[in-house]
């Protein structure tokens, strides 16, 4: 059979989709999270060096990908709006960047909370740390121009623009490391593999994948929102069996 | 060394979950809670200007 | 006459204008970026390794960070129990670092570590912050005792060279 993919490109097929699809996506990272943090707690050995303060990698680690990610899905999205004049993809932008601050905000909290028991300091200027730092700046930067400019559709445009120029910032996250002396250590996982103890690895992806599973549920319910607002003189609207009652 | 940092080498568990995974889940939480207020308020100005419309449209 | 090709940025579709305008900017920015970090390097860089301030790259007469490991046997605290000594070296030069104050968890010998402060004239760096640098590396204590005893193992293995009557080596799994 075939899928016509542009079909849920459209805010009104979209719109259902993504309501049949959120509950799933919900309980399905709830018990990640559970069997993730289970194996991170009490199957996951303490570390060499670090002992118990290590398991913070668990939270750490995926708040911090997914940050970078959500950016560059953000300004995929936004890309694709400004070029295309999609109303979903803009509509998408808009609804991740606060998931994605969130994200930021999480990596540079546990970050700090990891940072002053090992290595002796919440916070350092060092380029890993700062260049996180700017990718929440960057988030809120987008999240209070949209909500700057009225005409929904200029605003789109310019914190696509935004959006676009800051993705420059993501790879500097990633090389920090290699590129300057740093504080923050070098990537536990690379390219080539990862030298990990085997249940520490089990517990940071499945958290990982459990982080993604939350923020697919959270950008979908909240565009569910945006489209509701942004498509509310249309007649598909007006027709929804949670409108009419 | 001042107090907090005795009391985390005492309490690392504690400090570990208080600090990072209670702020963390209270993040999701508060997150989630707001998404459900914004659909809400959405499908309520919605609902709203519809019905003024309908109004409207009667009044003709 | 048709055009099957868009030739000039005029002919083009606004989305495909769009699309070029988009990648030229942001590889221009990339570009600009990148030449700014260059430029800021030392800036961007969080410290110095004792080469760089033997080769008078490190900034005199301010404060500024040593990075480097703490050489293994240097650490000496003095009587008082605050004063601790010790050299960070990269494997090439070192330096002489004195600090008083609490040391981090992770401070060890053969570890990362960074120190903040000033190089007298005397080549002494005197610290008022010492932060440790821990690596990527995570695993349970006896994996690592394990490490250290199959590397054990193979420096003695090494040590004893090529004789055949090379003793019964330990078993590194335990």
């Amino acid at each position: 059979m075939a899928i016509n993919w542009f079909k849920y490109s459209a805010p009104t097929t979209f719109y259902g989709l993504a309501g049949k699809l959120i509950p799933w996506f919900a309980i399905s990272s709830a018990l990640l999270f559970a069997v993730g943090l289970y194996i991170g707690f009490v199957v996951a050995p303490v570390d060499y060096q670090q002992g118990e303060f290590y398991r913070i990698i668990f939270i750490h680690v995926p708040a911090s990908i997914l940050s970078m990610f959500l950016y560059l899905v953000m300004a995929g999205y936004a890309a694709l709006g400004l070029i295309f004049n999609t109303r979903l993809s803009s509509m998408m932008a808009t609804a991740i960047a606060p998931t994605g601050a969130l994200f930021a905000f999480i990596s540079l909290w546990t970050g700090a909370l990891w940072g002053k028991p090992m290595w002796g300091a919440w916070w350092v200027w060092d380029a890993r740390l700062t260049s996180e730092l700017i990718l929440l700046f960057l988030y809120l930067g987008f999240i209070a121009l949209h909500a700057s400019i009225d005409d929904p559709r200029r605003a789109d445009r310019a914190s696509a623009l935004l959006a676009i120029v800051g993705s420059v910032n993501v790879p500097i996250i990633y090389f920090s490391v290699k590129w300057w002396n740093t504080l923050h250590q070098g990537s536990t996982i690379k390219f080539s593999g990862t030298s990990m103890h085997v249940a520490m690895q089990q517990a940071m992806f499945t958290v990982l994948v459990a982080c993604w599973l939350y923020a697919i549920a959270v950008v979908l319910a909240r565009v569910r929102s945006i489209i509701l607002e942004r498509e509310r003189n249309t007649t598909w609207i007006n027709e929804l069996p949670e409108v009419r009652s | 060394m001042n107090g907090l940092d005795i009391w985390m080498r005492e309490h690392t568990l504690a400090y570990v979950w208080l600090g990072s995974y209670a702020v963390a889940f209270l993040i999701f939480a508060v997150e989630i809670a707001m998404v459900r207020h914004k659909r809400k308020i959405t499908l309520q100005q919605v609902r709203m200007m519809r019905d003024a419309e309908d109004e409207a449209g009667d009044a003709n | 006459m048709r055009k099957t090709k868009p030739e000039t940025l005029t002919d083009m579709k606004p989305r495909h204008k769009r699309f070029v305008f988009i990648i030229a900017a942001v590889a221009g920015l990339a570009v600009a970026v990148g030449l700014v970090l260059n430029a800021l390097e030392s800036n961007v860089s969080l410290y110095f390794t004792p080469t760089q301030v033997f080769n008078n790259e490190a900034p005199h007469g301010r404060s500024f960070r040593i990075g480097g490991l703490v050489e293994e046997g240097s650490v000496k605290r003095d009587a008082d129990g605050l004063t601790v000594n010790f050299v960070i070296t990269d494997r090439h030069k070192s330096i002489q670092v004195i600090y008083k104050g609490i040391l981090p968890d992770l401070f060890t010998e053969g570890k990362g570590v960074v120190a903040q402060g000033r190089v007298e004239a005397d080549g002494l760096m005197r610290a008022d912050e010492v932060l440790a640098k821990h690596d990527e590396n995570y695993m349970a204590p006896e994996a690592a005792d394990a490490l250290k005893k199959a590397e054990a193992a193979n420096a003695a293995a090494a040590a004893a060279a090529a004789p055949a009557s090379a003793p019964a080596a330990p078993s590194s799994a335990k």
